[in-house]
């Protein structure tokens, strides 16, 4: 099995712990991951912002970089979606459809992929999981609330196998935290209203660590966190199943 | 209390973020509103999730929807025939400037200058009341929330719960000054009987009623309309005239299709079983005239896009916008268009771009207005879409087009990526005053990541052996 690890910008750029944990977890479960050097971004950001045609440069450099592999697997919900929905190329289609079927978030590959069902990690600590909305609407990582349908969850799944970990419970289960990319700053007041609210809910059911699979929702909320001095953490998923042991 | 009112249609300034941003200044507000309205999702949850059929209704909807989309001039035609067969006049508005023209001219035709309406989205879409105001017709909203906006001088902010923005002892305070009620009473069932008593005078002397239509029903040419407060039935009963406006949209073929939108209506809508009235309207009783306006107002434009004619399956239940996390916290006037909300995003643009150009980005594209949607419109992707068009079209402002223009180069460029990356990171670490101020509006209420000192392919060179 060829694995590739696609780390986005801001995972590279300002949480490489995040990205060290994904390829130690990886290797620990035996893979050989290979690591595209000239990797940059998914092209989110453009895209996400009106501007999906300014993304063809970043689109052939990220055909470039993750052709010829199995599964390209990234710690993050958010960036694997948007491969999945929206790279495309008129000149190379076969590759990119190649790759938008390959591309999976860090827990479906463990959950789906490599089937785990143990994972020796230790992390004695009350962990409330955040739903990132595009990992889980969007991939359909865990159940959400708005269909009548039956309940699962690939992150809950996993961190039930994590030895001292207590899960608590939130009176919202998947409500968006407010990051939403640019929307972060250019609708600051709704994001970070957005954002305290979320975190209220964790503080208010004892959460010790807010965890998830996005770490750039993750980021918002540690820097609102930060700011108000709190004790709670942000932790991303992949730095508990690696955690201890 | 008195409770500053903002007339949204005197905004000065159209923008969602603006307009959010004075709204949150008052966060415990924000805390009611955002409670408030997530009640209504959860009891809309727990309504649907009592039928173990829910998601194959809502299929089913959507493929009725679909069907109806695709043959909606044949639809069209025959509920025509058909209403005109039921003694009906109907006709035809190419536009919201029609419309109003055809309603006035009935209502001249009629001679009166007073008159009830009952809710109609469709009406606040085309500024109705405004129009016959300055041409000297007195409107009279009879739903309960639209007339507490309509006292207010405000437009609704909401499509199921007009006034959802206000508090009991606000509407205590407006009725004392508009209805005489006594000053500090602010119980509900004292305000609704007060204006329970008020609106019947309305009812009792208005010859002419106007309504709004739910379901238009090809087959038999009536429409159907649905009311928790009976107040269109009692509009129409009382009135020589009859006016029902309609959008071209909310034809279903069949009557028994009624079934599974009226049982999908008002549980997206409330979490109620059924509305407490569901009216059908066929022919005028015994002297009595009844007019169904049909209104396109860019509706076949919509219809004629491949992106965004599944908008028009919309049945106007407002899930979406009681589901929306920023529509919650930004409340309906921030959109500054008759429908609030995820569904107002996706519709405004559609009617004047360059004066919603902000709407579709009013988001966090969170995907959640699409699963509650009762008709299944891929809300979400629609604003992704829309974002695209508007900015193709140039609705956007210099410095995010030059921003953006540079994340592209940046992100296609490996070594330049690599570079401002560091550099980055170094002006993070070591001036971060340059970040940290006022001009940044991440930092305002959020602290910047800490910095580390290495980025994870700097790491990976020096811990991993690599051959590329």
């Amino acid at each position: 099995m060829k694995v590739a690890l696609f780390v986005p910008c801001y995972i590279d750029q300002l949480y490489p712990r995040v990205a060290i944990a994904t390829l130690e977890l990886l290797e620990k479960l035996g893979l050989e991951v290979a690591f595209p050097q000239n990797q940059t971004c998914c092209g989110q950001p453009m895209a996400n912002s009106g501007f999906e045609h300014l993304t063809r440069t970043t689109n052939t450099l990220f055909i470039k970089n993750f052709s010829g592999y199995d599964y390209v697997v990234s710690p993050s919900g958010s960036c694997v979606l948007h491969i999945k929905e929206h790279l495309s190329l008129y000149q190379n289609n076969e590759a990119a459809a190649k790759i938008r079927a390959g591309v999976l978030e860090l827990t479906e590959f463990l959950t789906d992929v490599l089937s785990v069902e143990k994972i020796s990690s230790r992390f004695d600590y009350k962990v409330g999981l955040h739903q990132s909305c595009h990992g889980q609407r969007g991939l359909k990582l865990s159940q959400m609330s708005e269909l009548v349908a039956s309940d699962f969850s690939k992150p809950r799944h996993l961190l039930n196998m994590v030895e001292g970990l207590e899960l608590i419970t939130l009176d919202r289960n998947d409500e968006c935290c407010g990051f939403g990319g640019t929307f972060c700053v250019a609708e600051e007041a709704v994001s970070v209203k957005m954002g305290k609210d979320r975190i209220a809910d964790h503080i208010n059911h004892n959460a010790d660590y807010i965890t998830g699979n996005d770490m750039s929702c993750l980021m918002h909320l540690e820097g609102i966190l930060r700011r108000q001095d709190s004790k709670t953490k942000v932790i991303h998923i992949a730095e508990i199943l690696n955690a201890g042991r | 209390m008195e409770k500053n009112t903002t007339n949204v249609l005197d905004a000065s300034s159209f923008d969602h973020a603006a307009l959010a941003d004075k709204f949150n200044a008052d966060e415990p507000r924000v805390d009611w509103h955002d409670k408030t309205l997530w009640f209504v999702r959860e009891k809309r949850d727990k309504a649907a999730s009592q039928l173990p059929e829910w998601e194959t209704l809502r299929e089913t909807a959507s493929q009725i929807k679909n069907n109806v989309l695709s043959n909606l001039h044949d639809y069209l035609l025959e509920f025509e025939e058909n209403a005109r067969k039921n003694g009906i006049t109907v006709h035809w508005a190419a536009n919201a400037d029609e419309h109003n023209k055809i309603v006035h001219r009935i209502i001249e035709e009629a001679g009166t200058t007073h008159i009830v309406k009952s809710k109609s989205m469709l009406t606040e879409e085309c500024h109705l009341n405004t129009y016959l105001k300055s041409r000297g017709i007195e409107v009279v909203d009879t739903d309960l929330g639209e007339r507490i906006v309509q006292l207010a001088g405000e437009a609704p902010s909401h499509i199921v719960l007009p006034c959802i923005h206000w508090k009991k002892e606000e509407i205590g305070s407006l009725f004392s000054r508009h209805l005489g009620t006594p000053e500090g009473n602010s119980d509900p069932q004292f305000l609704t009987a007060a204006a329970r008593a008020n609106l019947r005078q309305h009812f009792m002397t208005s010859r002419l009623a106007i309504t709004g239509v739910n379901f238009a029903i090809a087959e038999t040419g009536e429409i159907v309309v649905t009311t928790n407060e009976g107040n269109a039935d009692l509009g129409v009963h009382l009135a020589d005239v009859h006016i029902a406006c309609v959008g071209i949209e909310k034809i279903i073929p069949a009557r028994n299709h009624l079934g599974v939108f009226l049982r999908l209506l008002a549980r997206s809508a409330t979490g109620q079983p059924i509305t407490t009235y569901s009216s059908h309207f066929q022919r005028p009783r015994a002297g009595q005239q009844m007019h169904i306006v049909l209104v396109d107002n860019g509706r076949s434009q919509r219809l004629g896009s491949d992106d965004f004619r599944n908008v028009l399956k919309c049945i106007r239940c407002g899930a979406c916008m009681n589901t929306c996390p920023v529509y919650r916290r930004s409340g309906g006037h921030s959109y500054h268009y008759a429908i609030a909300g995820p569904i107002g995003a996706i519709l405004a643009p559609g009617i004047d771009m360059k004066k919603h150009a902000d709407l579709p980005f009013a988001s966090t594209l969170c995907g959640s207005c699409s699963n509650v949607c009762p008709v299944k419109i891929d809300i979400h992707d629609q604003l992704y879409k829309w974002r695209q068009v508007i900015v193709k079209n140039g609705h956007v402002g210099f410095m995010k087009r030059l921003n953006m223009q540079v994340m592209a180069i940046v992100f296609s460029n490996p070594l330049i990526y690599k570079v401002s990356g560091g550099l980055g990171r170094a002006l993070l670490k070591y001036f971060p005053f340059v970040i940290n101020n006022r001009f940044n509006p991440w930092y305002k209420q959020r602290e910047m990541p800490t910095v580390p000192n290495q980025s994870f392919r700097g790491w990976f060179r020096q811990n991993r052996h690599t051959n590329d």
